[in-house]
Formats: structure tokens, C-alpha cells, sequence
């Protein structure tokens, strides 16, 4: 196992790894905070809260209700009775406490960029698709193409997700308490996957970057995805970020096992600053 | 891309207004397919077989003056060699002027009695068996469960189906449900697109199945009877079909007393599950399982290549 020794440190304390095909992430400078500026995201307050009963709305009246709701300056949003309907929750660009008191269906909070969400349910396909930062915490089991794309923030999942988990993951940090299906971490691109129970076939396939972890067993290693060696930095990373959700591994997290791109597909090393844009 | 759904109560519970709950899922579906929609439905065995069949498509009725009395002779010949057959119709029914129910009391080779009636030119029959009735028509589940009656049909389960048609035509023949030809009580619904439809259905053709339509989605429906006919279960069956279908697929499959559901090896096709201590629902989305349930309830992908039966 390698020691810590073996690793650079940021200045604002967070850990960077070296460029070389691997694991890069980098974070958010405070001399780019002038252009963290959004359409559409509003200064709330958390202190603020409300309640939505969605039992007879669309999703359309929920997303522009829970929109009216921040721009009056609410930041805590209740969620009733949403009933497994799609596209709820999305484009959020900013903080907010959200909480849905039932499942999600397809693409529930897509292109988020900033709220802590909590779904007391199931979500079906596509959760969190485009995540950029925040946090999503699911407490039952997920459909397929969980976190697609995201590149930034939590995205956690106590139970069980579908195939393709985390396709296209280019950031970010996904975490299945359960198991995940086929093709998760397919052409993973950056970020960090942990599963904690099994994974299916062709995990990582085609992977560019990034890193992914597994608890349990894995059916099959896809084309490029290779073991990795575990060192002391991820072992007190992964320690540390389940622990933030309450989540155990089977056999403990010294027992993980870790996989990696086994060849340099892409050096993604033109990274875009703290994976914000300007919003013109 | 379709909509599938399922329902089967568990052994204990008789009778449930399956019509009205696959109704209702299979409408929260209906953003997955417009083109038609259909359901196959078992009800209470009264020792009788009931067949469905159509006698034209719908389309037909708008284009053609004399398809009227076509219907008539199509139907009087029908009525003709049901009794030829020896098989005695106990009641006749129609829900459109093109499809009808009869119930027959016939104890002989179902293979040579719907063969015999599909003979006569624009006959179809939907299904045959002693408590499967396959309904499929054009329209959302609302217009078809009118339409049907199939807002107070009782049984005890249920596969439907809501279609976009991308494979082959918008019309009832193309339109699921799919029976089992000749297995009497085994129907078929299916979601995504089988890449060796044509070469599969040429050698099945050549062993002496019959194929209605030319959906992709009727191969599934003649495999398992192609199986069935060399005395494989449907659970062997289904885990078989896994190698044997190309392309990406979810579908389920429905006997007299059995619900089956088969995932391709990529899990490219959706399916939710929800299993309770009386009944089992499925449905390509949750939001159709919902429709049952006025409340939280645990629901769960299968994973791919699976394959699950569920006993009634």
C-alpha cells in the first residue's frame, strides 16, 4: 500500500492528484468567485421553509412552484406526494434544502448545480443526470444511468442501482450503498464511484479516468479497466465520505478494491476551471 | 420505444378487477406509445375455451364500401366452421363491428380448429384458451378499455401494452399483446427491437409456426411456442431466449397461472418491479406501478439478463 507521501496536497488543504491519466480533480479557486454567476439562481434562506403537496400537479407546476419558492427567497422545500413522476427537481442553480417525501421517476433532479436534495424514495433512470454540484441522497434503490454525466458533487444511493451507472461520469462523487448492474463507470471520464455491494459485467468499460471502488464482487472488468493499488489516501477518503452518509461497506473499506484506466485513452489535463462556466 | 406492463395476484386472491387496474397503469404508460394499446387478461375458467379474433382491421373500415358485407360473410363462415369443427358456440359477443368473442365448448386440437378459421381471408385469431382474452386495438388504454368493456373484467392476472410503432405497421395486427400459436392461455408483450427477426422467423417458419404480423416483437411470442412444443418449461424457455434474441429487449410473458419477465444481457430496456405479499406489478416506468398504490411502496430494476417467473 502506498503512504501519504506519495501525494501532493493543495494549498487550501484538499487533496490533488499528479497529472498523468489518472485520477485529476481540482477545486474551486476564490479568484474565480466574480464569475459564479447564474440565470436563474437565487439567494435563499434556509431558515425559510415550505411545503408543496404534488399529488395533483404536473411536473412542469412542480419545477415552477419550487422555482416561485426560491426566488421568494425560500430554502427549504418539502416535497409531498411527487408519485414516481419524471423530470422533477431539475435546473436548480442553487443552495437549497429539498426534500421529496416519496420515489422519482425518469431524470429526477438533472442539471443541478448547488442544492442538497433528499429523495425518501426510489428514483427510476437517469437520476441526477448533468450533476454539478450538491449533494443527492436517495434512501431506496435507483433505476439505470444513475449520475449519468455528472461532474461534480454527491451523488448517493443507500440501495440498489440499475445498469450504467455513472455513464459518462466526468466528476463527481457516486456512491451505491447496494449493488450496481452492467456497464457502471462506462467511459468514465473523471470522479469517483464507490459501490459497496457487487458489480455487473464490464464495469469501467472504455473508462478514460477517473476512479471506481467495489465492495463486493465484480462479475467482470471491462476493456481498460484495470486493478489499482489502494493507498492509505483512499482508504481515509473513503472512510470519510461514507461516513458522512452512514453508509457501511460489507467487509469494511480496507477490503475494497479499486480500479483504475489501465491505458492513457485521453490526458484530460485543459481542465475547466473549478467545472463552473460563465453564465452569459 | 412502448410501454409493458404486468400484474398477477398471488395464489388466495380469486378475483381482482384486473381490466381496471391494467387500465390504469397501462394510461400512465401512454406517453410511451400512442399508436395502440393492448392487454391480455385470464379470467375465471368456466370449462369453456374463449377466442378472440378480428375479421378486418379498423383501417379497412374507412376505405372500403363492401367491407360491411365482407365482415357479415367472413363472420357467417366463420360461425360455419367453428361447427364443422365440432366446436359449439355458448355465446358470441362483439365489442367493434371487426372483433369478437366467442365462447366455445370444444374439447378437440386447438391447432387444427384456428388454423381451419384463420383460413377464411382477413380472419385473425387474437387467442385461444380457457381463460386468456387477448384485446388490442388502436387508441390509448382508455379508448380500448371502453371500447372493450375491460373497465369490470375480473381475473386473476395481466400483461399489457402501449406501442409506437417503429418496426411495422399501425394497425391491430401489429399491435401487442402476441399469442403463443397454438399453446392455448400463453401470451406475449414486448419493449425495444430484435435484430434477427428475419432470420429467426425463417427458420421457425420452415418448422411450421405461423406469423401474423411482421413485428419483431411476434418472434418472442413463437420462440416460446417453439419451446414449449419440444417440452421446454417457460422458465427454461425465457433464460434461453436471452442467447437466442439479438438486439435490446424487456419482455413478459403471461400463462394460465404464470408471469415471466426476460431482460437482455445489456439492460437496455426499462422495467421496474414492485413485490408485495399479494400481488407482483411490473411496468416499464414506476409511475404506472403507482397508479395502484396511493402510497410509498419498494421497488427495484432487474438486473440484466434476468429472467423472473411469478406463480399465480
Amino acid at each position: 500500500m502506498a503512504t501519504l507521501k506519495d501525494t501532493k496536497s493543495h494549498d487550501m488543504g484538499l487533496h490533488e492528484e499528479s497529472l498523468k491519466g489518472r485520477t485529476q480533480q481540482r477545486f474551486f479557486s476564490v479568484d474565480e468567485s466574480s464569475n459564479l454567476t447564474y440565470f436563474n439562481s437565487f439567494e435563499v434562506d434556509t431558515d425559510k421553509t415550505a411545503t408543496i403537496d404534488a399529488l395533483e400537479m404536473t411536473p412542469r407546476e412542480i419545477n415552477i412552484e419550487i422555482r416561485e419558492l426560491m426566488e421568494s427567497g425560500v430554502g427549504s422545500i418539502t416535497v409531498d406526494n411527487p408519485m414516481s413522476r419524471h423530470g422533477v427537481g431539475v435546473g436548480i442553480l442553487n443552495r437549497l434544502n429539498l426534500t421529496f417525501n416519496d420515489s422519482l421517476g425518469y431524470f429526477g433532479c438533472g442539471l443541478i448545480d448547488g442544492p442538497n436534495v433528499h429523495i425518501k424514495g426510489r428514483v427510476g433512470w437517469s437520476c441526477a443526470e448533468n450533476m454539478m454540484a450538491g449533494t443527492v441522497l436517495i434512501e431506496m434503490n435507483a433505476g439505470s444511468t444513475f449520475g449519468a454525466a455528472i461532474r461534480g458533487g454527491d451523488l448517493v444511493c443507500r440501495g440498489s442501482v440499475g445498469a450504467r451507472t455513472g455513464i459518462d461520469q466526468k466528476g463527481g462523487t457516486i456512491i451505491v450503498g447496494g449493488n450496481t448492474g452492467a456497464f457502471s463507470g462506462f467511459m468514465m471520464q473523471r470522479g469517483r464511484m464507490i459501490v459497496c455491494g457487487d458489480a455487473g459485467r464490464n464495469l469501467g468499460d472504455s473508462m478514460y479516468d477517473g476512479v471506481i471502488y467495489v465492495g463486493g464482487e465484480v462479475e467482470e472488468l471491462g476493456i481498460d479497466c484495470v486493478p489499482g493499488e489502494m493507498t492509505e489516501l483512499d482508504v481515509r477518503y473513503l472512510t470519510s465520505k461514507l461516513d458522512l452518509y452512514g453508509i457501511k461497506t460489507p467487509n469494511g473499506v480496507e477490503k475494497m478494491n479499486k480500479y483504475v484506466s489501465g491505458k492513457m485513452l485521453w490526458n484530460y489535463d485543459k481542465l475547466e476551471p473549478s467545472e463552473k462556466k460563465i453564465a452569459l | 420505444m412502448c410501454g409493458i406492463a404486468g400484474i398477477i395476484h398471488k395464489k388466495g386472491v380469486t378475483s381482482e378487477n384486473i381490466g381496471a387496474q391494467m387500465t390504469s397503469m397501462l394510461q400512465a404508460l401512454k406517453h410511451r406509445g400512442p399508436d395502440s394499446t393492448g392487454y391480455a387478461v385470464y379470467g375465471e375458467d368456466n370449462g369453456n375455451q374463449i377466442m378472440r379474433l378480428k375479421v378486418a382491421e379498423a383501417i379497412e373500415l374507412e376505405g372500403s364500401y363492401s367491407i360491411h358485407a365482407e365482415i357479415a360473410d367472413r363472420i357467417a363462415l366463420v360461425d360455419a366452421r367453428l361447427a364443422e369443427s365440432g366446436a359449439k358456440v355458448v355465446k358470441k359477443e362483439n365489442a367493434t363491428e371487426y372483433a369478437f368473442r366467442y365462447e366455445l365448448d370444444f374439447s378437440g386440437d386447438i391447432k387444427k380448429l384456428v388454423d381451419f378459421v384463420e383460413d377464411i381471408e382477413g380472419v385473425e385469431i387474437l387467442s385461444i384458451g380457457s381463460t386468456l382474452e387477448l384485446i388490442k386495438d388502436l387508441g390509448d388504454a382508455s379508448v380500448v378499455s371502453a371500447q372493450y368493456g375491460l373497465d369490470n373484467f375480473e381475473g386473476t392476472h395481466a400483461i399489457g401494452h402501449t406501442r409506437m410503432a417503429t418496426e411495422s405497421d399501425i394497425d391491430i395486427r401489429s399491435a401487442h399483446p402476441y399469442w403463443a400459436y397454438p399453446f392455448s392461455d400463453i401470451a406475449v408483450v414486448h419493449n425495444g427491437q430484435l435484430t434477427n427477426y428475419w432470420t429467426h422467423r425463417r427458420d421457425l417458419e420452415r418448422k411450421g409456426h405461423r406469423f401474423s404480423s411482421n413485428c419483431d416483437s411476434e418472434l418472442i411470442a413463437v420462440y416460446i411456442a417453439n419451446k414449449m412444443s419440444d417440452g421446454v418449461d417457460l422458465e427454461t424457455a425465457m433464460r434461453d431466449s436471452i442467447d437466442f434474441l439479438d438486439g435490446v429487449f424487456t419482455y413478459l410473458v403471461t400463462t394460465k397461472d404464470q408471469l415471466g419477465m426476460a431482460k437482455d444481457c445489456m439492460a437496455a430496456k426499462p422495467m421496474v418491479v414492485y413485490e408485495g405479499d399479494d400481488m407482483i406489478a411490473l411496468a416499464s416506468e414506476e409511475i404506472a406501478i403507482r397508479k395502484l398504490f396511493d402510497h410509498q411502496i419498494h421497488t427495484f430494476d432487474p438486473y440484466e439478463g434476468e429472467v423472473k417467473v411469478w406463480q399465480h
